[in-house]
């Protein structure tokens, strides 16, 4: 059964004719329960507003999209997106800002339960001891992990992670990313993340799809990653498999880029002017002589 | 080692980032670089003030006034001793005058076991300290007035743009209007309202807090509209997300982040409620230092100019103490790192 299904959706900002930015056209995507799709694009293509759209913090201009059969036109608990620059609240310390979460979608729950279930999350990411410590103690993957907590600490169905590693160090990127596999083989969420990373895309996700070039961007053909789940960086560098899934991501990325740049060509008429040949002596200079004037083309082309 | 950094930074925080290079320098840690540490806070400021001083010690001499004689900074050191005399004077006063009363009463009380006791209020003169408490319950009274009315009405401003921009005409025109401005309105109308025979409460009192209210209520308004309309997209999606109701959202998310915006604004009011008060108390007549100013000013003796200028020394130190205070308040509720 389909999670998430969207068709056929366009979205634009701007108004008026002449600012109009489209930045998605015709996307039509669909996630299977359970699923861990990866979105391989390159910055600016409209990634995140992709995930917005999904999560409902946009609507789209044309095309729908359904939800387990409900069409999406409000965020929701169920369907979390966990943001690019973490937006925790500053003001609360790790234990807070996860438990206004918690207490928020489950408002039946009691007080030992809301605080169970807050322990629970921040046990699973690693910071029980850093539990009392507001965000600007934290380093930037710390604050990652507390975002993914918060996200995970309301069970969502669906969990949307919006470049999540991308402002981390190299090292601090791979042990996240192990352990945001870890977690969603125990709990088996489905999964749609965004990444610039072809292979943090692979190493993490069952299907990957490409997102072309902005603007106007598109979903290009989902690649299915059949490699065995228990991959590691270490080992994949070899495997045949992943080079060729790698070759074909990464060449098709490159050839929307190149599709994208549309040649214009104009041709320009430079003005009528041309410096006087001093070489040239004349005898009669009482008023100049005139310089010699030619009409003259030149074809340029900008891509 | 963590409690260390605290403390520091608290010392930094309430301007006695000087006392950090000291303390450093006693427990001997890298004393030369200290040494230049304090020498730059410490030395320096103190060199200035020395130079001030003796800069001004030298020409108060040379400037001649209808009341002497510009006072030096000896003078006014004696003006102030001289008050502080007065005060113990006026102590001493009260302290007899009640010993007398009790006296007086045991001996009636022994003599007509029937009448009844009276013990009254020893009604002396104001002392300076007296005054000065004065001054700090009027500004503190019309500054709490001027929060109360000022952060809910800057809430609403900041969360809906037809009530700021309903107000915003309002608050443009009112904003720059002097204390002198409002304090005859504030007159007449307190004059005609608050009519008790016997008030509990001086009416001069009520004038120049509702002046100082008036006039120190635009700073904490404005930035609270600010903090308000400024909140980060990224806590409102986080609002969104968690689907909390506007009642919600204003408490748990929009208020704390407008709260570093509404502190600057109170510390701004402050500020400026300190400064207005001193006219209005000269013209309202409320015996705090603003009347005590204007008094000095009308009995024209040769210690008058003395005495307006320890009135202006403690008017200041006053208003940086305030403003310490506020400043302190503000870091506490400040979330962002360094923002000192």
């Amino acid at each position: 059964m389909n999670c998430i299904t969207v068709e056929s959706v366009y979205k634009s900002f701007g108004e008026g004719t002449t600012e109009v930015n489209d930045v998605l056209k015709d996307i039509n995507f669909h996630l299977a329960e359970g699923e861990f799709v990866a979105i391989v694009g390159y910055s600016g293509s409209g990634k995140s507003t992709f995930m917005a759209l999904l999560a409902g913090l946009l609507l789209p201009d044309t095309g729908k999209i359904v939800y387990k059969g409900q069409p999406v036109v409000e965020p929701s608990p169920k369907r979390v997106l966990v943001f690019q620059n973490y937006s925790l609240l500053p003001w609360l310390n790790v234990y807070q800002n996860i438990e206004l979460a918690v207490a928020e979608v489950f408002p039946d729950r009691s007080k030992s339960e809301v605080h169970e279930q807050v322990e629970k999350y921040i046990k699973m990411v690693n910071l029980y001891p850093a539990r009392h410590k507001k965000p600007n103690e934290l380093s930037g993957g710390m604050r990652q992990r507390v975002s993914l907590a918060r996200a995970l600490s309301m069970e969502p169905d669906l969990l949307l992670l919006d470049e999540p590693l991308s402002a981390l160090d190299a090292l601090t990127r791979s042990n996240l990313q192990q352990e945001i596999i870890n977690i969603w083989e125990k709990q088996k969420r489905s999964v749609v993340m965004i990444t610039n990373d072809v292979d943090e895309a692979i190493l993490m996700a069952d299907r990957i799809i490409p997102l072309s070039c902005g603007p106007r961007a598109t979903l290009g053909p989902g690649y299915v990653n059949n490699l065995d789940r228990r991959r590691r960086i270490s080992n994949l560098s070899k495997n045949p498999t992943y080079q060729s899934l790698r070759r074909n991501i990464v060449d098709y990325l490159i050839d929307t880029k190149k599709s994208n740049t549309t040649v214009l060509e104009k041709t320009l008429v430079l003005p009528e002017v041309e410096p006087e040949d001093i070489s040239v002596r004349t005898s009669f200079t009482l008023f100049g002589k005139h310089p010699q004037r030619k009409s003259e083309e030149r074809k340029i082309s900008v891509k | 080692m963590q409690n260390q950094n605290k403390i520091f930074k608290f010392l930094k925080i309430v301007r006695l980032g000087w006392a950090v290079p000291l303390i450093l320098l006693l427990s001997g840690k890298n004393p030369k670089k200290q040494l230049q540490e304090l020498s730059l806070q410490l030395l320096v400021p103190l060199s200035a003030i020395a130079l001030f001083l003796g800069v001004w010690h030298v020409f108060s001499t040379k400037i001649e006034t209808k009341l002497g004689t510009i006072p030096g900074p000896g003078d006014v050191v004696s003006a102030f001793s001289e008050l502080r005399d007065e005060v113990k004077r006026e102590k001493q006063k009260a302290e007899d005058f009640y010993i007398r009363q009790e006296e007086r009463n045991k001996v009636i009380a022994t003599k007509f076991p029937d009448r009844e006791i009276t013990a009254k209020k020893y009604s002396g003169k104001e002392t300076y300290y007296d005054q000065i408490g004065t001054s700090l319950i009027t500004v503190f009274s019309g500054f709490i007035i001027a929060s109360i009315v000022a952060i809910p009405l800057g809430l609403l401003c900041g969360l809906s743009k037809t009530i700021n921009t309903a107000l915003n005409p309002f608050i443009q025109i009112f904003k720059p209007v002097s204390p002198l401005a409002w304090l005859p309105i504030v007159w007449l109308i307190v004059g005609a309202m608050y009519t008790a025979k016997d008030p509990l409460i001086e009416i001069s009192f009520i004038n120049s807090a509702l002046t100082v209210a008036l006039c120190s209520l635009w700073p904490t308004l404005v930035n609270t509209a600010v903090g308000v309309s400024s909140v980060e997209k990224d806590y409102l999606n986080v609002a969104r997300v968690l689907r909390l109701s506007w009642f919600k959202k204003v408490q748990k998310v929009i208020i704390p982040s407008a709260l570093p915006y509404i502190f600057t604004g109170l510390r701004l009011s402050l500020g400026v409620g300190w400064m207005v008060l001193i006219a209005a108390e000269m013209l309202a007549q409320n015996p705090g230092l603003g009347k005590f100013v204007w008094d000095m000013f009308q009995n024209g003796s040769s210690q008058t100019l003395a005495m307006i200028m320890v009135a202006v020394f403690t008017i200041g130190i006053i208003g940086y103490l305030l403003d310490t205070i506020m400043l302190a308040l503000q870091q506490l509720v400040s979330f962002e790192e360094n923002a000192v």
